[in-house]
């Protein structure tokens, strides 16, 4: 993670610290708070993770808190680990098959528009969910697919029998990639469709010469210019195979479809801020974030076995 | 292909004879090009139509009465209207409370944002900056690997005791190592000469800021001031977690608690008519869906023009 380059360092070796505050004293000044915050919110958080080997109780601080070696990891090994990393997994996996190729699709389509009008009206109506709050977005899933609500009531009438929308462990995991593709998908367009701005309009011009048809340009030169757009959001979806979006889960999560909600972010916060076992939670919220970066640097590799510029 | 529907003539291209249909541009286009066209249209519509129809649906069916919410099983555009849900939240204080609190946090929030990103910003655009590479190093370690929910829980709950306070939700996202490398990137663009010429005149590297960098800034200030702006209205979870007194709770979180907790709407019973006729409890629902997205709806206009430019920028540089 080398991202920074050593430019500007030998020409200021010679002078010190203190000539160089002189002559900026308000750039040092400015720096500070900046500095404070990601070493108070970032680095000293990293400072507690010895808690996952501890029984750590708040009150008797870190460093008073009884040395319990690997009990936690033991601990979570013997429980039905398995249950959370698959929920996790199957979870992450539905979302990368289905929310992921949605806005490339989509911004293809809109790509083929001719009319610009047009164009511009169904945009600003698909960037709308992005900026709903996920509290509101489940509202409304709740209303509208709730016992009282529309989605429920007419698919009752079609069906011939209800169903229980909320509730189902089949139907959870559908729920959540849906909501995540109505809310998502427009926004994640923009990204795609300004990469292929960028596509020089004389190759589509050489190619009509040529006699390709509009399937062959978009699979020959369109979706060519967009591969890297491509691979490196592929690469930062992969470093967050683990993050299910707790914040989204915990509201969809019942006790009805509790055997397919609980992932292990929702168990993180279920055990270590609902039931306060700060250790145990750390211990397994300790081993997502290193596998998370393990996840990072080889999706980062193979993008760059594959050709591409990947992340860094 | 419908190539019958369409009416065809035919041109050699490259030796080849290749059925066109002169479409509206003076391009020639094949039918089966036409029908990609009609077929693209209707389908991105729908798709365009799907993603604000539940809003509608909701916004329509607050303003329903409870009679016809009832009796009539599906209906988006109600017979009779009524406002009788927003009467019933609006008449306890929880619902107003909140919206105020979170008014306040996203103000208060979106204020120390744009104070920490720019000043770090700034200061980091500077390459004589002693440290630079070795600070700008840990902020991109920190966007790879986070020590996680809990240790970052004790930190603020535990060890800065900032439980139950507005500094617990505004501290702790003070800076998104994101947005800050995204505005130190556009200072440096700034041309040097600009700011030379200022300390020439005189100015110290603060007056310089203020002076002459934050004005050329306005749409970059404006993107990001935005983003966090969104970011304060729409998060419940450090409020949830962090937040002990009920008087304090925004918005999402008093909304969270009525709809997925189900909790009653109006906590101020006392102060009600008891002669009020409970709403039906869908259409409390739909109403406080609307009070919590109207807000985002007002400024979106503002949003959709920065947010893709601010997604852009993102986008070229990373």
């Amino acid at each position: 993670m080398t991202a920074v380059k050593k430019t500007s360092a030998p020409a200021h070796k010679k002078t010190s610290f203190a000539v160089e505050f002189k002559k900026h004293p308000w750039l040092y000044i400015m720096l500070i708070p900046g500095l404070l915050y990601f070493i108070i919110f970032k680095y000293i958080p990293m400072v507690f993770l010895p808690i996952a080997f501890e029984n750590y109780v708040p009150f008797s601080g870190m460093l008073g808190s009884q040395w319990v070696g690997l009990k936690w990891f033991e601990y979570f090994f013997k429980s039905s680990w398995w249950r959370y990393l698959s929920n996790t997994l199957i979870l992450s996996v539905m979302s990368i098959a289905f929310t992921f190729p949605a806005p490339i699709i989509l911004a293809l389509l809109l790509n083929e528009m001719r009319s610009l009008h047009y164009k511009k009206i169904t945009q600003t109506l698909l960037y709308v969910p992005h900026f709903i709050s996920i509290v509101i977005v489940v509202s409304i899933t709740y209303v509208i697919f709730g016992t009282d609500g529309i989605v429920y009531k007419l698919t009752t009438q079609l069906l011939g029998h209800s169903v229980d929308y909320l509730g189902d462990p089949k139907i959870f995991r559908w729920m959540i990639v849906g909501q995540n593709i109505w809310k998502e998908t427009g926004w994640g367009t923009i990204i795609f469709l300004a990469a292929l701005t960028n596509v020089d309009t004389q190759l589509y011009e050489a190619a009509m010469i040529d006699g390709a048809n509009r399937a062959q340009r978009l699979w020959h030169i369109t979706l060519p210019a967009i591969r890297s757009t491509i691979v490196l959001m592929l690469v930062l979806r992969m470093g967050s195979v683990l993050d299910t979006g707790y914040e989204h889960l915990i509201l969809m999560a019942n006790s009805l479809n509790r055997t397919v909600s609980q992932t292990l972010d929702v168990f993180v916060y279920q055990s270590g801020i609902q039931n306060a076992q700060y250790s145990y939670a750390s211990a397994v919220g300790l081993m997502k974030s290193v596998v998370s970066v393990v996840l990072v640097v080889s999706a980062n590799k193979i993008a760059h076995a594959l050709g591409e510029d990947g992340l860094y | 292909m419908a190539i019958k529907k369409t009416k065809l003539e035919t041109m050699e291209l490259n030796g080849r004879t290749v059925k066109i249909h002169e479409g509206p541009v003076g391009v020639y286009r094949t039918a089966g090009s036409v029908v990609f066209d009609i077929f693209n249209y209707v389908f991105v519509g729908l798709i365009a139509l799907t993603t604000v129809l539940p809003i509608i649906y909701i916004i329509f069916n607050s303003f329903a009465t409870e009679f016809e919410l009832t009796t009539r099983s599906m209906f988006i555009i109600p017979h009779t209207w009524s406002v009788d849900a927003y009467t019933y939240i609006f008449s306890s204080n929880k619902i107003l409370r909140s919206f105020g609190n979170s008014i306040l946090i996203t103000v208060a929030g979106t204020a120390i944002n744009l104070f920490f990103t720019v000043t770090f910003a700034y200061a980091l655009s500077k390459k004589f900056l002693r440290g630079r590479n070795i600070i700008l190093n840990l902020v991109i370690i920190s966007m790879f690997f986070s020590a996680g929910m809990i240790p970052g829980y004790i930190v603020v709950a535990s060890w800065l005791r900032l439980r139950g306070t507005y500094w617990a939700l505004l501290l702790p996202g003070a800076i998104s190592a994101y947005n800050m490398m995204i505005v130190k990137n556009f200072f440096q663009g700034i041309p040097a000469e600009l700011e030379e010429s200022a300390n020439l005149d005189g100015c110290n590297d603060l007056q310089t800021l203020w002076k002459i960098v934050l004005p050329l800034s306005g749409p970059v200030l404006a993107t990001f001031g935005l983003f966090y702006a969104v970011g304060h209205w729409n998060s419940y979870f450090p409020a949830m977690i962090y937040l002990t007194d009920d008087k304090m709770y925004p918005l999402q979180l008093i909304l969270r608690n009525i709809i997925v907790t189900a909790e009653a709407a109006a906590g101020d019973m006392s102060l009600m008519d008891p002669n009020f006729v409970e709403p039906p409890k869908q259409s409390i629902k739909m109403a406080v869906i609307v009070v919590a997205t109207v807000p985002i709806m007002c400024v979106y206009p503002f949003l959709q023009k920065y947010f893709v430019k601010g997604v852009m920028v993102g986008a070229l540089k990373g």
